[in-house]
């Protein structure tokens, strides 16, 4: 009798876990590198909120993207490359997408990726070339890269100075790696092209102690100060910039430095500091409403739910939306909602982000809309200014979604692109 | 003046106000080595649990407050919307001897006699366990610490030295963040009173007796547990002021624990076992870090020179003293 029974509990068992590896094949595996400790953990945890809550949305209101649930597994990545890496290989089986949150692990998973035939998307971060879909067949980094913002930044300079920067001093604050050093080619082809003198100002892990930098920027009196920072390095700089004096309204972030995490702490000195952005902060859209009702109303949020509207949240739902949106595609293009990682590919490379599809997914207005193409993995390329009011404590949007300038970055992704293709013996395709 | 010299001593000024803040850490481990021999590599992580701690006194976060809420499906954040900072940094205080209390317990009093390669491994595990805990007690956010110390460039130094430039000169006065000046200050007052402290009290001689020789001082009845105990709870002490002024400077955060690596060339340099030690330390490291940023990067256009400088100034120093500038001699009897 006993074996009789053990036979029958082995037999469902076997039955049970042979239909849940049916079902967890036929779901979409988004997995998702996090780093909810260590330095970076502030900015981190805002930003892999925003994506826990719009996938838990999406299977809650909508059962999921065509009907199949949204897997997310974590991996927990303390913004260290080798650990990204580690990560990647663990999660890579059926996965449709990767969104490494750094720009040198991305460096480091364009290569597997690419054999491994899993997409990776590095929204407005990575390496900026991987814009050409022509050689990066298989890595989106839309809606804006790094080059763009750095010539977003210079246009809007440009722009406060009636279009003559010759001669003016401008300086660019940077994280000591991979994405730090990103815009730099960008800036000095564009202080050739309009005549300023750009000083470079590195800035080592984590930027906790920058006085000297702040000394350097306080003798050398630039008429602008860029930053390309990241975690405690913002604050800091922010905090010394304004107990230099330097005015604020020429001090210009990119969006990984604009968040609230990175003025609060600068108290009223921040007043006027400026930073890109590509997503609108706060909670006035639909998608928010929907997130409420369906996950934060029923108990589970993602944390404690602190983080609702921020900057950094809003961008990961931003993230997320893109990367269902990219499945929602694959699956109307191949008519069957159960994608392999190949097919979701497609999807994502003929997204089309119109102003009419935001609003039905209850983005509208919260970004510019964007197109992705076989050639054009860089999205729009638009990016707005936004200035922090310390009184209010909130960012306000100053300027309109911009372009950068093409003629300039355009001719550096075709360089890079192409010395990558050669390097990895790529032959360009989208012909 | 020339404004190049001017330059040169605004950069001397405020290398030696940053080195007062690396001092600040590095007092903590120069306690807890010479009373126990022990290198707190948990230091760093001690000055980040304080301040998380005092922060969230000030706040009346719920400490656990994720964790209550996830287990119980309650709602609960804050107790009450602020607290005096004298009555927060008093309880922080209190916390920290808890802590220190609690570690002897935990795991000191387990390692007695153990190689100090062990506890040096245990004080490891112990930073990893202590950021855990206080990401679980406090959250991971940033943090604004403000327990009303100044901060900013100083007006008055400004206005004070710009006529010292020759006239015509374009130059605009001495730059010194007013939160380093009142950090100096704070660490002038803490060694007074360690050294008033280990000099005339009682409790101040058994300390430096179990620093001196461990054996010797059990031997003349003073409990080797206490002393730890209160070793620890006074690095504790040092850790939360050195948590209050680094937390002031840039939000208190996670990366706060790592300004224990600031303290390491400071230690190699002004010896692992003196309190004026650690104070000079500091200040040759801060010194010697600005000025390379400033002339050497300057000169061959490189930057962030400072965070690397600082160890080749150790490393060339361990070469011809390795017990450091005040640190004991190491004398092998064979």
């Amino acid at each position: 009798m006993r074996i009789k029974q053990l036979l029958i509990g082995m037999t469902a068992s076997v039955i049970a876990v042979s239909s849940y590896v049916e079902m967890a094949i036929a779901d979409l595996k988004f997995p998702m590198l996090v780093y909810r400790t260590g330095a970076y953990a502030p900015n981190g945890i805002p930003n892999a909120d925003g994506f826990v809550d719009y996938y838990k949305m999406i299977n809650a209101r909508d059962g999921g993207i065509g009907g199949e649930k949204i897997l997310h597994p974590e991996c927990e990545t303390g913004y260290k490359t080798q650990v990204g890496v580690e990560c990647y290989e663990k999660n890579k089986k059926d996965a449709m997408v990767f969104q490494p949150m750094s720009t040198g692990i991305t460096y480091q998973l364009i290569p597997k990726a690419t054999a491994d035939g899993v997409t990776v998307y590095s929204t407005g971060y990575g390496r900026t070339s991987a814009a050409n879909g022509k050689v990066f067949k298989w890595v989106f980094n839309a809606p804006v890269t790094y080059w763009d913002g750095a010539s977003i930044a210079v246009r809007h300079i440009l722009k406060n100075n009636f279009g003559n920067i010759k001669g003016k001093k401008i300086a660019l604050v940077y994280h000591n790696s991979a994405y730090g050093k990103e815009p730099i080619r960008t800036l000095q082809e564009l202080s050739k092209k309009h005549g300023f003198k750009l000083m470079l100002l590195p800035v080592d892990h984590p930027g906790q102690e920058q006085k000297a930098t702040w000394l350097k920027i306080r003798k050398a009196r630039p008429d602008n100060v860029l930053m390309w920072g990241w975690g405690v390095m913002n604050q800091v700089a922010i905090k010394s910039a304004a107990s230099i004096k330097f005015p604020m309204d020429k001090f210009i972030g990119i969006w990984w430095s604009g968040s609230e995490n990175d003025v609060l702490p600068a108290g009223q000195g921040a007043h006027g500091y400026k930073s890109l952005t590509f997503n609108a902060p706060g909670t006035n859209y639909q998608v928010h409403a929907d997130i409420k009702k369906y996950v934060h109303d029923k108990g589970e949020a993602s944390g404690d739910g602190s983080h609702f509207g921020t900057v950094l949240y809003n961008r990961g739902l931003f993230q997320a939306m893109v990367q269902v949106e990219a499945a929602t595609v694959a699956q109307k293009i191949h008519g069957t909602s159960k994608i392999t990682p190949a097919m979701y590919r497609d999807g994502f490379e003929n997204v089309n982000l119109s102003a009419k599809r935001l609003e039905e997914l209850g983005f509208k207005d919260f970004a510019p809309p964007f197109k992705i193409t076989c050639e054009n993995h860089g999205g729009s390329g638009l990016a707005a200014v936004q200035q922090w009011d310390a009184k209010a404590k909130k960012w306000n949007m100053i300027t309109e979604y911009m372009y950068g300038d093409s003629s300039v970055v355009q001719k550096l992704i075709a360089e890079d692109s192409s010395k990558y293709a050669a390097e990895q013996k790529i032959t360009e395709r989208c012909g | 003046m020339s404004v190049e010299l001017l330059n040169f001593i605004e950069t001397v000024l405020n290398g030696l106000m940053s080195g007062v803040m690396y001092s600040l850490v590095a007092l903590g481990f120069v306690l807890i080595f010479k009373a126990s021999g022990v290198f707190n590599f948990a230091q760093g992580v001690f000055a980040l649990f304080a301040a998380l701690t005092l922060v969230g006194y000030q706040t009346g976060q719920v400490p656990f407050a994720h964790l209550i809420n996830e287990l119980f499906g309650t709602n609960y954040h804050n107790w009450y919307a602020s607290m005096p900072n004298f009555l927060a940094i008093l309880l922080t205080m209190i916390t920290m001897i808890a802590l220190a209390w609690i570690i002897e317990r935990l795991v000191l009093k387990h390692l007695v006699n153990q190689d100090p390669i062990i506890l040096f491994m245990a004080t490891i595990g112990l930073a990893f366990a202590l950021e855990g805990v206080g990401d679980l007690m406090w959250g991971s956010d940033v943090k604004v610490l403000d327990v009303g110390i100044p901060s900013g460039g100083s007006i008055w130094l400004e206005e004070a030295t710009i006529g010292l430039a020759a006239e015509g000169s374009d130059y605009y006065g001495m730059y010194i963040d007013v939160l380093n000046v009142w950090a100096t200050v704070i660490a002038v007052f803490l060694v007074i009173t360690l050294a008033l402290f280990s000099q005339y009290t009682k409790t101040g001689r058994a300390l430096r007796a179990v620093a001196d020789d461990h054996q010797a001082a059990l031997s003349v009845g003073i409990s080797l547990r206490s002393i730890w105990i209160l070793v620890w709870a006074i690095s504790g002490f040092i850790a939360m002021v050195a948590g209050i002024m680094w937390g002031t400077e840039s939000g208190v955060q996670f990366s706060l624990s790592l300004i224990a690596l600031k303290a390491l060339p400071v230690l190699i340099l002004g010896g692992f076992t003196s309190i004026p030690g650690a104070i000079i330390g500091g200040l040759l490291i801060g010194v010697g870090e600005k000025l390379a940023e400033i002339y050497i990067g300057g000169f061959f256009e490189i930057g962030a020179l400072e965070n690397w400088f600082a160890y080749v100034m150790a490393l060339v120093f361990l070469l011809f003293r390795p017990q450091g500038l005040f640190g004991d001699k190491i004398i092998e009897r064979v």
